[in-house]
Formats: C-alpha cells, sequence, structure tokens
C-alpha cells in the first residue's frame, strides 16, 4: 500500500522546515535508511532518511518551500505498485486534496499541499517559546555542568535530548584535541560527538548550532557584496561619563552598553541604515533592534535589544546583561535571538584593535568594535594622548550605498565622542 | 534445484529469533527462520511460560490451604500434578500456535532443521528431507542456551533433573535438593515446597539469588528458612553417588565449603547456570569468536565474521527472553540501516517468580558504590503499606538506589507479592531518564502495593510519609 511520508519535526521546536533538495527523484527504488532528501530549519540541516522501503511515487512538496511539520511531502509506493490514487491516498490520511491530482469532480483545493486543518491549528497553537525536549536527568546534569541545550539535536526518541547527549557535549567541550594519539581516554567519546583517530586530530561532529554558523555565515560572505568603512573614535568624554555614572550607581554601566545605545540613536536619525535586503523588497525596520553578539560555548548568538532607542541606558544594560547570562546557559527563547535590524559585535575586551565581522543577513550592516587604548592623536596642531577606539562598519552595497553608511558613521561617531547626547 | 536466497536467516525460534525475524519482516526483508524443535524456544516452550502456569498452581494451592485466615472455610485441597502438568503444557501450546501465526502473518519462511554455517552467506539446513544449502545477505545466531551440566548429575527424567524435567514431573519429590539458587533454582525450589516437597537449596555463594541486591538476598534467605527449606549459602557439592533404595534412586551428595554435611535425595534438581548452544553451527571455520560457550558480539550482535550475528542467551548474559527480544530488534534494525541505540543492560528488569517475588532494574546499591557512586537509599516496607495489610501479604520491600549528585534513579529492587509486575514503573523511570523529583512529583494510586514504590523514593530523601 501506498505510504504518505509526511515533513518530519527536525529540531525539536521547528513548526516548518525547508526540503533544500530532493536526494531521491520519482520512480526511485528507495531501500531503509536511504537519504531522501535534506531538510532545514533555522537551525540544523539534516539527511532525512527514509524508514520504510518502497519505490518513491510522487514528490508533494518541491525543493525551496517551507512546509509545516506533519504535511505531506511525498507519497512512497510499494514494490510493484504502480498506478496510486494520489488523491485517495491523501483523502484516506485525512489530508486535503492536492491540486493538479484530484479528480475533476473534486471540490476546487485549496492551495497545493495545503496541510490536514488539524495539523496548522495544532501548529499554529504550539507555544513560539521554543520547548526543548529534555529528559528531566539532562536537563539537570545540563543545568549542573552549564551546557546549554537551545539548539541541541538530542539522539532519543523524536530527538530528545538523554542523559548520553549532556555526557557527549560535556566531553566535547572537555576534550583538547591538541595531541590524540595518546587520548585513550577519549575512547568513550568517539561512539558520540568525536571521532578519535590515528592521524594526529579529532573529529568533533558538528553541533545544529556549529551547522547554521557556518552555512549562514558562508552564505553572507559569499553573497553579500560587503564594504567596509573604519572610524577611530575619541572615547576620552565617554570614559569620563561613564565612571561618573559607575561611582553612583550598583550596576556598572559597560562601554558596549554606550555602544548599542550610540548605534541605535544613529539607526533612528538616519532611517536608510536600518534596512535589510531580501530578494524582493528592501525592508525598512520600524525600531531599531539591536542584536548583540555573545559567545557561548557551542558558538556565537545574538540576542536582540528592542527598540535600544527607546529604552534608558541603564535598561539597556540591564537587558543586554540578562539576555547574555540566559544566552551563556541556553535559556534564550527563538524570538530573543531572532529578527534584530543591526548587529554589533564588540572584541574590545580581548584587547582586539580592529576587526571587521561577517553580516548577519538579512541585516544589511554590522559594527565591528576593537578595545579602546591610549594612542598618540594630533589635537589643534599638537601631539596629544587620548582614548581611541576603533570601529568598523560593514555594510551591505545592494542595501545601503556608501555615502549613506559614511554619514551614518560619521553620526554614530558624534554620539559616542559626546555621549550625552545619547542620554538625553 | 535452485538455492533460496534471503536477505535474512535467523537460526533459532526462540524470543530472540523469532522477534528478530517479525522486525527484519517489517521492515521488508526476506526472511526465513530455522528452529530444530519448537517455535517459541526454551522461553515458551520449557522456561518462562510453564513455569509461570506450574506456579500459579502453587500460589493458588497456597491461597486454598491459607483461606481459614481470610474467613473461608474449605476442605483440605488435593494436589493433581499430572492435570497442573497438563494446564502448564497447554499453555505452553497455546502460545506456540500463536508464534506459529505471527510467522504466517508476516510471511516469514519457517524452516524445521538444523542450520549450520557454510561459508560465504550459505547455511547448509538439514531437515527431514535431507540437507539443503540457503543463501542470506545476513544470518542471525539465536539458538539460545541449556542447563550448565553438573559431573556425575546428567539428567535422566529419573532422579536428575534440569529445568525440562523439572516441568515434567510425574511425582513429588520426598526430598529435592536444588543445586544452585539463582532465579530458575528458586523458582522450582518454591513451587516443589508449595507441592509439600522437603526442598534443600545448595549454593556456592554466600547468598541466594546472588545477582540480586544484598538486602534482597537476605530477606528472601530469611523468607524462604521461614517457610522451611533447607539453605546450604556458600557451600558446593564434591561428590555424588547414586543406589537403589526399594526400587526408587537414592542420591547421597557431599557438601564442602560452609557445609560439609552430606544430603540424601531422591531428585536432585541442576541449576547451576547455563552454557551457550555453540556447536554444530559451523562457527569453527568462521571468525566468530567464543567466549566461555558464549559468542563475542558487539553493542548490535555483530560477531567476528561479517554478515553473521548473534543474540540473546548465545551472546551473553544477562539470560533473560525480554533481552534476547530487545537485541533482535536493535540487531536488525542495525542491519537495515537504520540506527537503533545499544541495549543499556541497567535498564533491563529481571524477575524471580518465587514466593515472595523478586524483582529488580538497574544497579545494586553495592554495584553502585562500587561505579563510584556517592548514593542515596530509600527503603520502604510492606509491612506498613495499607493494601498489602488488606491482601495479607506483608513480607518484602522496596528498595531504590539514587546517586547522590545527580539524583538519578541508579536501581530500584523490590520483594514481595506481585512486585515482578510493578517493577516496569522504575524501569519507564529509568529510561525517561527521571530523577527523584518526578518519581516524587508521580501520583500514585491508594490503595496499592505500588505506593511503596513512591515512599522508597520519598525515603531517600527523608520525606517518607508512612513511616
Amino acid at each position: 500500500m501506498a505510504i504518505l511520508i509526511r515533513m518530519p519535526e527536525i529540531a525539536a521546536n521547528a513548526t516548518s522546515a525547508v526540503i533544500k533538495e530532493w536526494s531521491r527523484k520519482e520512480g526511485d527504488s528507495i531501500r531503509i535508511g536511504e537519504t531522501l532528501a535534506e531538510i532545514e530549519t533555522d537551525k540544523a540541516l539534516i539527511e532525512f532518511d527514509a524508514d520504510q522501503a518502497g519505490i518513491l511515487g510522487k514528490i508533494l512538496a518541491p525543493a525551496g518551500k517551507d512546509i509545516e511539520v506533519g504535511a505531506p511531502i511525498a507519497v512512497l509506493f510499494a514494490e510493484g505498485e504502480t498506478s496510486v490514487d494520489i488523491a485517495a491516498v491523501l483523502a484516506a490520511a485525512g489530508v486535503g486534496t492536492a491540486s493538479g491530482t484530484a479528480p475533476a469532480a473534486a471540490p476546487a483545493p485549496a492551495a497545493p499541499f495545503a496541510p490536514a486543518p488539524a495539523v496548522s491549528a495544532t501548529a499554529q497553537r504550539a507555544p513560539a517559546g521554543g520547548r526543548v525536549f529534555v529528559s528531566p536527568l539532562a536537563r539537570r546534569l545540563a543545568r549542573d555542568r552549564g551546557i546549554g541545550l537551545q539548539g541541541v539535536q538530542g539522539s532519543g526518541p523524536h530527538g530528545r535530548i538523554v542523559k548520553r547527549d549532556v555526557d557527549a557535549l560535556a566531553a566535547a567541550t572537555a576534550s583538547k584535541p591538541v595531541n590524540v594519539n595518546a587520548a585513550a581516554t577519549s575512547t568513550s567519546v568517539a561512539s558520540s560527538a568525536s571521532k578519535a583517530t590515528d592521524a594526529g586530530y579529532v573529529e568533533i561532529a558538528h553541533s545544529g548550532m556549529r551547522r547554521t554558523i557556518a552555512r549562514r555565515l558562508s552564505e553572507s560572505k559569499s553573497t553579500i557584496p560587503h564594504f567596509y568603512l573604519s572610524a577611530a573614535c575619541k572615547m576620552d568624554k565617554l570614559m569620563a561619563l561613564r565612571a561618573e555614572i559607575n561611582a553612583g550607581s550598583s550596576r556598572k554601566i559597560s562601554v558596549n552598553d554606550f555602544i548599542v545605545k550610540a548605534v541605535a540613536a544613529a539607526l533612528k536619525a538616519s532611517p536608510q541604515m536600518n534596512v535589510g535586503w531580501t530578494d524582493s523588497a528592501l525592508r525598512q525596520y520600524a525600531q531599531a533592534d539591536i542584536s548583540v553578539a555573545v559567545s557561548t560555548d557551542g558558538g556565537l548568538i545574538t540576542p536582540v535589544v528592542r527598540a535600544a532607542d527607546s529604552k534608558s541606558l541603564s535598561a539597556v544594560s540591564a537587558e543586554i546583561a540578562d539576555l547574555a547570562a540566559r544566552a551563556r546557559s541556553g535559556q534564550l527563547a527563538p524570538e530573543e535571538y531572532q529578527g534584530g535590524s543591526f548587529t554589533i559585535s564588540n572584541l574590545g575586551m580581548f584587547g582586539v584593535q580592529e576587526f571587521s565581522a561577517i553580516i548577519n543577513p538579512p541585516q544589511a550592516a554590522i559594527l565591528a568594535v576593537g578595545t579602546t587604548s591610549q594612542q598618540a592623536v594630533v589635537a589643534d596642531g599638537a601631539i596629544a594622548i587620548a582614548s581611541v577606539m576603533n570601529v568598523t562598519l560593514s555594510v551591505d552595497h545592494r542595501a545601503i550605498d556608501g555615502a549613506v553608511a559614511a554619514q551614518w558613521l560619521a553620526l554614530f561617531q558624534r554620539h559616542i565622542e559626546h555621549p550625552l547626547s545619547t542620554l538625553i | 534445484m535452485t538455492m533460496e536466497n534471503y536477505d535474512l536467516v535467523v537460526v533459532g525460534g526462540g524470543p530472540g529469533g523469532y522477534v528478530a525475524a517479525i522486525r527484519a519482516a517489517q521492515l521488508g526483508l526476506k526472511t526465513a527462520l530455522v528452529e530444530k524443535a519448537q517455535l517459541g524456544g526454551i522461553c515458551l516452550n520449557w522456561g518462562c511460560i510453564p513455569t509461570k502456569a506450574l506456579l500459579r498452581s502453587a500460589d493458588i494451592l497456597r491461597l486454598v490451604k491459607d483461606a481459614g485466615r481470610f474467613g473461608v472455610q474449605v476442605a483440605a485441597p488435593q494436589i493433581d500434578l499430572a492435570a497442573m502438568v497438563k494446564r502448564s503444557r497447554d499453555v505452553a501450546g497455546q502460545l506456540q500456535s500463536g508464534v506459529t501465526y505471527l510467522m504466517k502473518k508476516n510471511k516469514i519462511a519457517v524452516i524445521a532443521g538444523h542450520a549450520r554455517l557454510a561459508g560465504g552467506g550459505k547455511l547448509d539446513v538439514t531437515t527431514a528431507n535431507g540437507v539443503s544449502t540457503i543463501s542470506a545477505k545476513h544470518i542471525i545466531l539465536a539458538t539460545g542456551a541449556r542447563a550448565r551440566p553438573l559431573p556425575g548429575l546428567t539428567p535422566d527424567g529419573e532422579s536428575v533433573w534440569s529445568y525440562r524435567e523439572a516441568l515434567m514431573p510425574t511425582r513429588v519429590p520426598t526430598h529435592l535438593v536444588v543445586v544452585g539458587a539463582g532465579a530458575i533454582g528458586i523458582e522450582f525450589a518454591s513451587f516443589y515446597h508449595a507441592l509439600g516437597a522437603k526442598v534443600s537449596v545448595v549454593e556456592m555463594a554466600e547468598r541466594v539469588l546472588p545477582v540480586e541486591d544484598e538486602d534482597i538476598s537476605r530477606h528472601m534467605g530469611d523468607a524462604l528458612r521461614k517457610q522451611g527449606m533447607q539453605l546450604y549459602l556458600g557451600s558446593r557439592l564434591t561428590s555424588s553417588s547414586k543406589r537403589r533404595n526399594g526400587g526408587v534412586d537414592e542420591w547421597t551428595l557431599q557438601l564442602d565449603g560452609r557445609h560439609k554435611e552430606s544430603l540424601t535425595a531422591d531428585v536432585v534438581l541442576t541449576a547451576a547456570g547455563i552454557v551457550g548452544n555453540i556447536e554444530e553451527l559451523g562457527l569453527e571455520a568462521t571468525a566468530v569468536k567464543i567466549d566461555r560457550s558464549h559468542v563475542v558480539t558487539d553493542a548490535y550482535g555483530a560477531t567476528g565474521e561479517p554478515g553473521v550475528y548473534a543474540i540473546g542467551d548465545l551472546a551473553g548474559a544477562p539470560w533473560l527472553a525480554h533481552k534476547a527480544s530487545h537485541e533482535a530488534v536493535i540487531c536488525v534494525e542495525k542491519i537495515a540501516g537504520m540506527n537503533p541505540h545499544a541495549l543499556d543492560a541497567t535498564r533491563i528488569p529481571a524477575c524471580t517468580y518465587s514466593h515472595p517475588q523478586v524483582a529488580s532494574v538497574g544497579l545494586t546499591e553495592a554495584q553502585a558504590k562500587a561505579n563510584g557512586h556517592k548514593v542515596r537509599i530509600g527503603t520502604f516496607p510492606l509491612a506498613v503499606n495499607g493494601k498489602a495489610i488488606a491482601l495479607g501479604a506483608t513480607g518484602g520491600f522496596a528498595k531504590v538506589v539514587f546517586d547522590d549528585a545527580s539524583g538519578e534513579l541508579l536501581g530500584a529492587h523490590m520483594v514481595g507479592e506481585e512486585v515482578t509486575e510493578m517493577i516496569q514503573g522504575y524501569a519507564i523511570a529509568r529510561e525517561l531518564e527521571s530523577t527523584e523529583a518526578e518519581l516524587m512529583e508521580t501520583v500514585f494510586p491508594h490503595p496499592t502495593v505500588s505506593e511503596s514504590m513512591h515512599e522508597a523514593v520519598l525515603a531517600a530523601y527523608g520525606r517518607a510519609l508512612h513511616i
């Protein structure tokens, strides 16, 4: 009998996914375990393997289309089965008839591949909070060991994260891939997260988060025409103001908090910079939602300070501290790290003088912030010592032209060098 | 004649073999099963199932004898041994035809015969019609195991029994000596003791049910002695001799160790472990490795020989039907290219259907400590469980072992009435990786003996409510 293949829930909290590519074509004979298609969500790209044998009779969902989890994507014919009434199979499975295959007398079908109403209703009811399916023991072990579980693909039933996944993550984090020839102790890790070899290296399996970073940044750097503008900001006034504020407050404001405020203020004043590129249109954002890059054990994540222009410096500071802490413990909900309008990446705390960052699409710009250091500068015809911070703005030339970006950078620099203006 | 080609041939039709065949058929593999005796194997024909049928008779007898205590006056019960055995055989027969039906339903070719590896993915199968050769891409060996023979004590059906003879008695022994206090030995000791035989148990280890938690063994030892059994622990059989006395055999068994006495018995039951059925399989010509009569495999049943797998008793301890079935599924799914998880031995429950019953899953307290765990132990006696008191079955307790650092339930051990039906609660908790918190939050129905499972967890954290 023909079997309906449905979109799998490949990430724990995904409500939909895109078939990146069908690995097999209609008419192909499929054995159990063979890859049918590559499927991706915003978190992971996986190979979707057949769990039943048969003939790939009919592909219902073309590559590139976002399909709800549970919606039919293909029909698998039994061996020897040739003429199958697809509409009947769909109807038998309680799925709305697909157009094109429906009998002529059938009532006008809705959009092709529309999932059953029950399925879509369920999907909509699903909380957007991104539930991570994890066993109680694994949750407790992860918490005790400070391991974030957001985005982790578990090895238990339906991707549930279980103890062995946390053990593997812990082992992968702890393993130092320096010299593994002597690393007999890493054998227990070999079966799961990393593979020790005789070749003098270990292979650490990609986490879902690592795959997402790799895919998104490769795509960004290879498809976005980046250009870069640098500026050296004098920081003496800001440092003095910061010292004054912190002297009278228990919560310490960081230089980065000022930068977020200055970026937000500059975006508000220059809305042509607060944009994102999509193939169909230029997206102009209504508010300055600032993504702040945070490094975690699992990789980079960018929680978002919403409407940073309308929040006070202390509110921004408190929000960033909270987001960063929860990012490191893997507690962020997807809406807290998705959908910013502009990103700040600050490596100043590591002493980096200056660097250029890769744009986080669909955003069109990112500001790379270096350290603040004492430098010799020329002021009023004489050499003087000043605190200087170098910043480099990476811009998507498809969305923003050079002059607009330059004007924005000057605006940002003015806010940083005259920080009171951002506080008023 | 053309040679029949299969994707998978399973050798042995016990709970490992027939489950492997069904799973393979479900996954679309062309499958054959070769069985030289009876479908269902030892478990169904000569083990788990028929013993449970006999032990049910013993339970009924015990209840009837005890009926006065419950305000029911009955005449003294009569034992009809032949009827008990017939019922036990009928139960086995019914289930055997069930397996036959399952093979048909799943379109599995069942070959009644003996299979022998012939190399290159071929098997020589000897049937009533002669020898033929079949070929298979994959071969799963599931030939099981048999009772370990004891020197000088070859089962003869008369005065020396293995489990097989013990299932088909024609008389109740006067004095039965059981050699081996593992699950099999203790179950038969319970049965024959209930039927009125004098029963003595000889065991090399210092306690009965040596693989169970020490507290369980101690409780069982006390309970069996109280019933009237003689236990010779820490002792071994050094010699045995037989003479005819009044038309029946009379055995004299010499013990050494903690006990040095000599026992006289009319029947000796050998239950001192098992050995794998590795003979006559053609393993000599292969790269299959054998360790102490069992085939060495990886976590998915693969042997040293490509395309040859081993599961169940043949592949080693624990010798449990449900372990064999689970290994069967894992092995077949691996063959089919799926990605099953290896079986975690600490998640396999074990049950002994003695009186009282014993059931456990996971690590014993001693094993947990030996593995470096700082443990938290909780116990709860059935003597203060309301339902157990109402049932008049207050012997026994539940014991749990937690890892103090993580709250992981490392093991659970129970002794008492019908605990074999309850242990899966803890097995599920282990599989779902529950910590003490989820177990504490679980609502247990009142009044049930299972409440003792909840109380034991609470007791581990100093929170027991009813003690």
